[in-house]
């Protein structure tokens, strides 16, 4: 089955739309009478809301939060003790804690006019100081955000390891103030949502850019008070979601109201200011760690204090604590020691709300111990690759459990290192660097080595007690009256191009031509339920039901084919795109014909349950089968300007089997491209008053393609023994490990100048600085 | 991110655009490539009531050339210069700094004019205008004037253009082919807007000499001694570049002069390698 199956670069069957312009974005819907929606949202951080006033003549036109009375706020709780859960009204109420929280929702025949109408709403609003920096935000003096709480704490988190036994007997002892950018992930296709009211279905469709469809239904039915069997949510193309379309937006929320209860349709598409000032705000973390080795490097624990600037509200269904529960958990990566104390604030600022983007904290997690590693490296005099194979978990430790309890099912990390020093030259490097390059930079080369949760399940959610937690996953396969195949699950595709793979899947099982396969995703009318698309989940959980449901159809086909050709079930076969029993076939045509047009040549114990499918899936073990990965960077850093240019990249990455290595290539080179943002490029900073100082791509640099070298790639297959097929995710990695390596980089090229970048993004301007410092530094010490 | 109601001019010829433009007064706004306006106007930073359209006349892409000048239409876009459609009076100098102005998309629609007129202290040809000592010829309801580039851009943003005066065409004194000129921007990612700009021209054929510090959130600054001297000892050896361009940006942060200075150093190494 290579030629199309499990293992197959066919192309993508979303791509002839996609090339072609003809996708169906909530922007491509033209539908009769649709009004268009703006949002009038606050230009302050903190502040209580003394009125919010409509022009006279307006009323019908510009809603409130006083007309949305009966809609419940958001509130995404979390049963981890000592968690404070947040009201998170769709339009603001009381207060306003973030630039761009929505005051109004302002409705016109055109965008434009929209606008007009939301620069006429009367806003009076008191201001308050804003809680900025997640360190004062966490002091008992600070500001309140949610005025009965008694601070600024969503949660704490402690893992106590017996660090205090490390602190007198360790022999090296490493410390470091580490911090991470607040970022603004970018999918191509911002938010959108369009709804109206379907008066022979009697219920509300919507249609919105959404990576969890099935939830939103959840969500949209908790919040309005409508039964869910009254809404049906369907997700059109998708372009891109990164984690920001896997969370309820009050946007979504007011739009679904207005069609609710105008019984007209309405649409609301996020511009790029509101995006970057309003939408996903992710990865801002700050680590005050400490790691304890011995003289050769091998590390013995670390000790860590994690900061998490989440912003003013928890976002259901994944709260305020999914960000510093991954980042507790994950911090001790792909090492192998045994003590660890870490501490987690989940602190509340003004600023919009954390959404999980693409790796959850692990971007930040693996920058933090990946810098450590190095650091380590330094002071045990060592080139830092190999202090780092000597501490990763070795594939004969496998399956392995880490210091935080994570089952770490296969692999072979140490391999990975190895392979990818080997695709940038390593040994090469270290030669160049002892001669000056003839331009003046300085070169340095970095690595960075991860693991990769994915497709957590049921027990891992169940662990921080959240709204909704993922169980089995299901998919529907049904075969056509004239043998085609459809295949239908909750899940969406958001660009990682599940219809092919899961189409893939379906070929595996049954040997059917890949071109008679269809899919159907995310329409809450026609698929299963799903959580849907995030946690590198898809292919693991969607792929394994379609798996599962294909071998169950598989064998109703088989009992029919033995019917018709007159043989035993088992000596029939599915190849060459038939169904075949010795020298005679059956195309899957004639089951179908059979099933459905001629049921007299059925045999009497036909399975009633015909040519349709539904079956359930999740891995033996749930608690995630682990990818891996490892990528290495070698810069050149101007020392005169802080400008860093990536001369090589590689990445090799272990994700179990790859059911289409060419869209598992995309996703790696995707991930990078935006971890090589994090890394240099993207940043969205606030001023003291709370104003974000990114509100265009001007000020928000995306890395752009003469930003990059050409990615080299490299894999390894290690099936995972807990997952169908042995496939693990891939969605997530490629983004996590850059910070990692491209930072260590700098460091290494800037090591001989007593230069250590301990941020990111690592700009030209925080790179310079540093290296001034040191200049004066070097030459007080020398006057 | 659109913009508020506005009214929209197409002129078949200048003269008509002037006596338009006069008429809308302050509230009318002249647009050719629209790279710069676009954006502010989606942004509601730029509210005019009217928009008066100049991309298409025939007299802003014309050049006109004798022998000591060559005079460019103020809507000549950025790559009739990248890519040598235009006639080049500076010794490959503007095909040089056109190729680098943000990204071909970009530069595809952008004009020079435009470009001179929203004077963005970082925008290159800001820079290189006033390094090549060029003259402007605007055009009012009054009649034409000229002016030195030093003297038009009186800030960020802010031009000596009159309310009802549109840039006409820019007039580039020729190079001879005994000159160098050296240009250096340093940018936090390719294709954006410079940290830094240094230039250095030097034409000893006309006695001329001109170093400029750019994008300095402030009009280009002119360092006439400076590049003389340069000039004249054919080295930059001897002259402590750091301490120049802190007298000339006495406010800049500590990296920001490193950057200035950087680029000026390197502009000056184009010109005289050491």
């Amino acid at each position: 089955m290579l030629d199309q199956g499990i293992g197959a670069r066919v192309l993508r069957k979303e791509d002839d739309r996609h090339l072609h312009g003809r996708g169906q974005f909530v922007g491509d819907l033209a539908m009769k009478g649709l009004k268009e929606v703006a949002f009038r949202r606050s230009s302050l951080a903190h502040g209580r809301i003394r009125a919010v006033t409509k022009p006279a003549g307006t009323d019908s036109v510009i809603i409130t939060a006083d007309d949305l009375k009966n809609v419940n706020p958001i509130f995404a709780d979390s049963s981890i003790p000592g968690f404070k859960a947040s009201n998170y009204p769709a339009l603001a109420t009381g207060k306003v804690r973030f630039v761009g929280e929505c005051l109004a929702a302002c409705i016109a025949d055109s965008r434009a006019e929209a606008e007009d109408l939301a620069e006429s709403v009367e806003v009076d609003i008191e201001e308050l100081p804003a809680v900025i920096d997640s360190l004062k935000a966490r002091a008992p003096d600070a500001p309140l955000i949610h005025d009965d709480w008694a601070d600024n704490l969503f949660l704490t988190t402690s893992v106590q390891g017996d660090i205090d036994s490390l602190v007198k007997t360790a022999p090296i002892k490493v410390t470091r103030e580490l911090r991470t950018g607040r970022q603004c992930m970018h999918p191509m296709e911002g938010k959108g949502v369009l709804a109206y009211w379907d008066f022979q279905a009697d219920q509300l469709v919507v249609y919105t850019s959404t990576q969890v469809p099935h939830m939103i239904r959840t969500g949209l039915s908790e919040t309005l008070g409508l039964e869910q069997r009254k809404i049906r949510v369907i997700p059109p193309d998708v372009g891109g979601g990164f984690g920001y379309k896997c969370v309820l937006q009050p946007e979504e929320i007011v739009i679904a109201w207005l069609a609710m209860t105008t019984k007209r349709p309405h649409r609301w598409i996020e511009d790029r200011r509101e995006h970057l000032t309003a939408g996903a705000n992710s990865r801002e973390h700050h680590y005050q760690i400490t790691a304890y080795a011995d003289e050769k490097g091998r590390l013995l624990g670390l000790d860590a204090e994690i900061t998490v600037s989440v912003g003013a509200y928890s976002v259901w269904p994944f709260t305020a604590c999914l960000e510093a529960a991954q980042a507790g958990g994950n911090l001790p990566g792909p090492y192998d020691f045994q003590v660890y104390r870490c501490k987690t604030f989940s602190v509340a600022t003004n600023k919009p709300p954390f959404t999980p983007y693409r790796g959850v904290a692990r971007p930040g997690v693996c920058f933090a111990i990946e810098l450590m590693m190095d650091a380590i490296a330094r002071e045990v005099g060592r080139d830092p690759m190999d202090v780092r194979a000597e501490n990763l978990v070795k594939s004969t430790q496998m399956p392995y459990n880490n210091v935080t309890g994570k089952h770490y099912d296969s692999g072979d990390y140490p391999a990975s290192l190895k392979q990818v020093a080997g695709l940038i030259d390593a040994p090469g490097i270290r030669a160049r660097q002892k001669a000056p390059e003839a331009d003046g930079r300085l070169i340095g080369v970095g690595f960075s080595t991860f693991t990769e949760q994915s497709a957590h399940g049921t027990k891992v959610f169940a662990s921080w007690g959240i709204p909704v937690v993922p169980g089995y996953e299901q998919a529907t396969v049904r075969l056509t009256p004239d043998g085609g195949l459809e295949i239908r699950a909750g899940i969406h595709t958001i660009g990682q191009g599940l219809e092919t793979t899961l189409s893939q899947v379906a070929v595996h099982e049954l040997g059917i031509d890949y071109d008679q396969v269809r899919v159907t995703l995310g329409d809450t009318a026609s698929t299963p339920y799903s959580t849907g698309a995030y946690a590198s989940r898809g292919m693991v959980m969607a792929g394994g039901a379609v798996s599962r449901a294909s071998q169950e159809l598989a064998r109703r086909i088989r009992r029919i084919a033995a019917h018709l050709l007159q043989c035993k079930d088992e000596d029939i076969r599915f190849e060459g795109r038939e169904i075949r029993a010795g020298g005679a076939s059956l195309s899957f045509a004639d089951i179908g014909r059979a099933w459905y047009l001629r049921p007299e040549q059925l045999p009497e114990d036909v399975n009633t349950m015909g040519m349709e499918v539904t079956e359930g899936y999740k891995p033996q073990v749930d608690t995630g089968v682990f990818t891996y990965a490892s990528h290495a960077a070698v810069v050149a850093v101007d020392p005169e300007t802080g400008i860093v240019e990536i001369l090589d990249y590689a990445a090799v990455d272990d994700c179990g089997r790859m059911v289409n290595p060419m869209i598992v290539e995309g996703q790696v080179l995707g991930g990078t491209v935006q971890g090589v943002g994090t890394a240099l490029f993207e940043e969205s900073p606030y001023d003291q008053s709370g104003q974000p100082l990114a509100s265009t791509l001007q000020d928000y640099t995306l890395p752009g393609a003469s930003d990059l070298p050409w990615i080299k790639l490299g894999h390894i297959e290690t099936l995972s023994p807990y997952s169908a097929h042995g496939i693990k995710g891939v969605g997530e990695g490629g983004a996590i490990a850059p910070p990692g390596a491209i930072v260590n980089a700098i460091n290494d090229a800037l090591k001989a100048r007593g230069v250590e970048i301990t941020q990111i993004p690592a700009t030209p301007e925080r790179i310079l600085s540093a290296i001034l410092a040191a200049e004066s530094q070097q030459k007080g010490a020398a006057s | 991110m659109k913009p508020v109601p506005f009214e929209y001019e197409k002129p078949g010829s200048l003269s008509l655009a002037v006596s338009q433009l006069s008429a809308t007064g302050v509230n009318g706004k002249i647009i050719a490539g629209g790279q710069s306006l676009g954006p502010m106007l989606n942004l509601r930073l730029a509210r005019p009531e009217a928009l008066i359209d100049i991309r298409q006349l025939d007299e802003l892409s014309r050049v006109q050339s004798d022998e000591k000048t060559v005079t460019y239409g103020a809507a000549i876009r950025h790559v009739d210069f990248e890519d040598g459609l235009v006639e080049d009076a500076t010794q490959g100098m503007m095909r040089h700094v056109a190729g680098g102005i943000a990204h071909r998309a970009v530069r595809n629609r952008g004009t020079i004019g435009g470009s001179l007129a929203h004077a963005d202290p970082a925008a290159d040809w800001v820079n290189t205008t006033i390094a090549l000592n060029a003259t402007f010829t605007v055009l009012g309801s009054t009649g034409r004037r000229t002016i030195a580039a030093a003297d038009f851009f009186l800030g960020a943003f802010t031009t000596s253009l009159n309310d009802g005066e549109i840039l006409e065409k820019i007039t580039i004194p020729r190079l001879s082919d005994q000159a160098a000129w050296g240009y250096y921007k340093i940018c936090r990612k390719k294709g954006e807007f410079a940290e830094a700009i240094g230039i250095l021209v030097v034409d000893p054929a006309r006695g001329f000499a001109r170093a400029v510090l750019g994008a300095a959130d402030a009009p280009p600054i002119v360092l006439d001694q400076l590049a003389a001297s340069i000039a004249e000892s054919g080295t930059a050896k001897d002259i402590n570049l750091e301490e120049a361009v802190q007298a000339a940006l006495p406010d800049a942060s500590p990296v920001s002069l490193r950057h200035h200075s950087v680029a000026l150093q390197r502009a000056i190494q184009q010109v005289y390698p050491s």
